[in-house]
C-alpha cells in the first residue's frame, strides 16, 4: 500500500491555488520551521466571500496537499461557511491521512481560521 | 528507476540468489542432523564462516550468525555489560550517533545503573580518539563507536580508538554495518575486540548477519535454547542466508578496488553537483566518508516532499527530516553534527549502488536542483529567507 491515498498525491504533485496573492486582504501563517511545517494562505475576502485564496507550504507531502484541498474548499464560499471548516473535513476529503500526519490537515485548518481572524482584526 | 538508498539495503546479487535457492530447494538438511544430508549443510555453515571471517581477518570461531545488524549490536553491547558487571565496571563510553539498534540498548543499560558517556561527533562527523581516551576512568567496560555512520557516511578513526582502548585494556566494539564490504576492515589491524555486521548491505539477503567476537569473550546469549554457534545463539540455523551471505561478501569484497574507485567519482561529481544549489551543504567530512555516500541539507525545504518528487522522477533516496524519521524531531545524526531543526528537516541522504552510471549521476543533479527550486518556489520560508525577514543559516 502506498503511504499516501491517490487524492493526497494528486493534490501534492498537482497544487491547486499556489502562490501568492498580491491584493489579499487576510493572512495567515502557522506552524514553524523547527517542527517542519508552516502553512502561509492569502485569502481576498469581498461581501463576506472568499473570492479568492492562494497558499505557500514549507512541509511535508501530506502539508502540501492538505494546503491546497483546503483551499478549494474554501473558494468561492461565504465566510459562515468557511469558518466552519474543520481538519475533519480536509482529511475525509483527501481520502484520509496516515494517523501521524493528521496534524497537517490541523495546521490547515488553523491557517484558514487565522487567516479570517486577521480580517476580522483590520476591519 | 535510479535507486540510490543503499545504505537502506541493497539488491541482492546474482550469486547470492544462486547460493540461496540451491540450499533452500536441495540442500534443506538441519546442520544439527547428524546423518549426511544434514552435514552436508553443516558443512555450508561452516565454509560461510571461514569465508566471512577470512574477510576482516578472524578466526572462524569468532564469528557468530546472527538474524542482522541489529541482533549483533545487542549482543556486543549487552554482553561487554554483564562482563563489566561482574567486574563492578558500569561505565560505557558510545557516540550522540550511533544507530539505534546501539542508543537503545545503552538506554536499557541506564536504566539498569550503567553509566553512559556519548561522545560528541563535532561538525565534521569524526570521533576525536583523543576525546575517547579522556572519557575512559578505571568503571569503563566498553567503548562502542560505529564504523561508518549510516546517514552521513563518516569513517570513524577506528585503528586510533581500537589502540587507544586496548592500551587501556577496555572491549572495543564497533558497529560496522554500513562499512563491511564496502571498505577494508581487519579487526587484529585495527584492535577490535567485537564487531557488527548485517548482510543486505552488502547484496546478500536480508535477516542475516554477523557479530565477530574476539577469543576469549564471553558472550551473553539473547536467545536461549539448542547448542546452535556454540550455544550462544540457539535456533536452528539460516543456513541458506548465511550461505548467500558469505558469497555476497566474498563478491563485493573481490571488486572493493574497482567498486570504491568508480563510486567515489560518482560520489564527488554529485557532491560538486549539489554545492551548487545556493545555501545548501555537505554533511560529514567530503573525504572520510564511505565512498558510496551523499548526505545534504538545503534551506527552506522538507525533506519528506523533496523525496515524494524525487520518487516521480524515478530516483529513491532517503532524508533525515522529522517526517521521514516517524517522529517530532529530526534525524539525531544531523543535530549531533550540529544542524538545527529548520535545516535538519530539510535533507537528502543519496547511497549510490556500484552499477551507477556518469549519466545517472548527472540525472541526479539535475533533479534535485530542479525539486529543490520548486519546493523553494512557494515555500514561506525560503520567501523570508530570501526577504531578509529571516536570516540564512547555511
Amino acid at each position: 500500500m502506498a503511504l499516501y491515498s491517490e487524492k493526497v498525491m494528486d493534490h501534492f504533485r498537482n497544487p491547486r491555488n499556489l502562490g501568492v496573492l498580491e491584493d489579499a486582504n487576510a493572512i495567515g501563517e502557522v506552524g514553524n520551521a523547527k517542527c517542519g511545517d508552516i502553512m502561509k494562505m492569502y485569502l481576498k475576502i469581498e461581501d463576506d466571500m472568499v473570492k479568492d485564496v492562494k497558499f505557500e507550504t514549507f512541509g511535508c507531502g501530506s502539508a502540501i496537499a492538505s494546503s491546497s484541498m483546503a483551499t478549494e474548499m474554501i473558494k468561492g464560499k461565504p465566510l459562515s461557511e468557511v469558518e466552519k471548516l474543520t481538519n475533519k473535513a480536509v482529511t475525509e476529503a483527501l481520502d484520509g491521512l496516515p494517523t501521524h500526519k493528521i496534524h497537517c490537515s490541523v495546521l490547515a485548518e488553523q491557517a484558514i481560521k487565522s487567516a479570517l481572524e486577521d480580517y476580522r482584526s483590520k476591519k | 528507476m535510479i535507486y540510490a538508498d543503499n545504505a537502506a539495503t541493497t539488491k541482492m546479487s546474482d550469486a547470492a540468489i544462486d547460493v540461496m535457492l540451491t540450499h533452500i530447494k536441495e540442500n534443506y538438511g538441519n546442520p544439527s542432523s547428524l546423518y549426511e544430508f544434514g552435514q552436508k549443510a553443516k558443512e555450508v555453515l561452516e565454509e560461510a564462516r571461514t569465508d566471512v571471517a577470512r574477510v576482516i581477518n578472524a578466526q572462524p570461531e569468532e564469528i557468530l550468525f546472527t538474524s542482522g545488524g541489529s541482533e549483533a549490536d545487542n549482543q556486543a553491547i549487552l554482553s561487554a555489560a554483564e562482563l563489566g558487571r561482574k567486574q563492578g565496571k558500569l561505565h560505557i563510553i558510545s557516540t550522540a550517533f550511533e544507530h539505534h539498534a546501539v542508543l537503545h540498548t545503552l538506554e536499557k543499560l541506564k536504566k539498569q545503573g550503567f553509566e553512559i558517556t556519548l561522545l560528541d561527533v563535532h561538525e565534521d562527523g569524526l570521533i576525536r580518539p583523543s576525546e575517547v581516551e579522556a572519557a575512559i576512568n578505571d568503571n569503563t567496560c566498553l567503548v562502542t563507536v560505529m564504523y561508518a555512520n549510516n546517514e552521513i557516511g563518516t569513517i570513524q578513526p577506528i585503528k586510533e580508538i581500537g589502540e587507544i582502548c586496548h592500551r587501556k585494556k577496555v572491549l572495543f566494539h564497533t558497529d560496522a554495518v554500513q562499512a563491511i564490504g564496502h571498505v577494508p576492515v581487519d579487526v587484529v589491524a585495527e584492535n577490535i575486540d567485537m564487531l557488527s555486521a548485517s548482510s543486505h548491505k552488502f547484496h546478500g539477503p536480508k535477516g542475516v548477519g554477523f557479530l565477530y567476537a574476539r577469543k576469549g569473550i564471553a558472550l551473553t546469549n539473547l536467545i536461549e535454547g539448542g547448542a546452535q554457534e556454540r550455544g550462544k545463539r540457539a535456533g536452528t540455523e539460516n543456513v541458506p542466508g548465511i550461505a548467500a551471505m558469505a558469497t555476497a561478501l566474498k563478491e563485493i569484497c573481490s571488486k572493493m578496488e574497482k567498486n570504491t574507485a568508480h563510486v567515489k567519482a560518482l560520489r564527488d561529481r554529485i557532491i560538486k553537483g549539489l554545492e551548487e544549489i545556493p545555501h545548501s551543504i555537505l554533511n560529514g567530512d567530503a573525504q572520510k566518508r564511505l565512498p558510496s555516500n551523499i548526505n545534504f541539507c538545503f534551506e527552506g525545504i522538507e525533506g519528506e516532499s523533496l523525496l515524494l518528487l524525487l520518487d516521480d522522477k524515478g530516483i529513491q533516496a532517503s532524508s533525515g527530516s522529522a517526517c521521514t524519521s516517524g517522529s517530532l524531531d529530526p534525524s539525531h545524526v544531523l543535530l549531533a553534527i550540529g544542524r538545527v531543526h529548520d535545516v535538519a528537516h530539510g535533507s537528502l541522504r543519496l547511497s549510490l549502488g556500484e552499477d551507477l552510471s556518469e549519466t545517472d549521476a548527472d540525472y541526479i543533479i539535475k533533479s534535485v536542483r530542479e525539486v529543490v527550486e520548486y519546493l523553494r518556489s512557494f515555500s514561506p520560508v525560503w520567501r523570508d529567507l530570501s526577504s531578509g525577514k529571516i536570516k540564512h543559516l547555511l
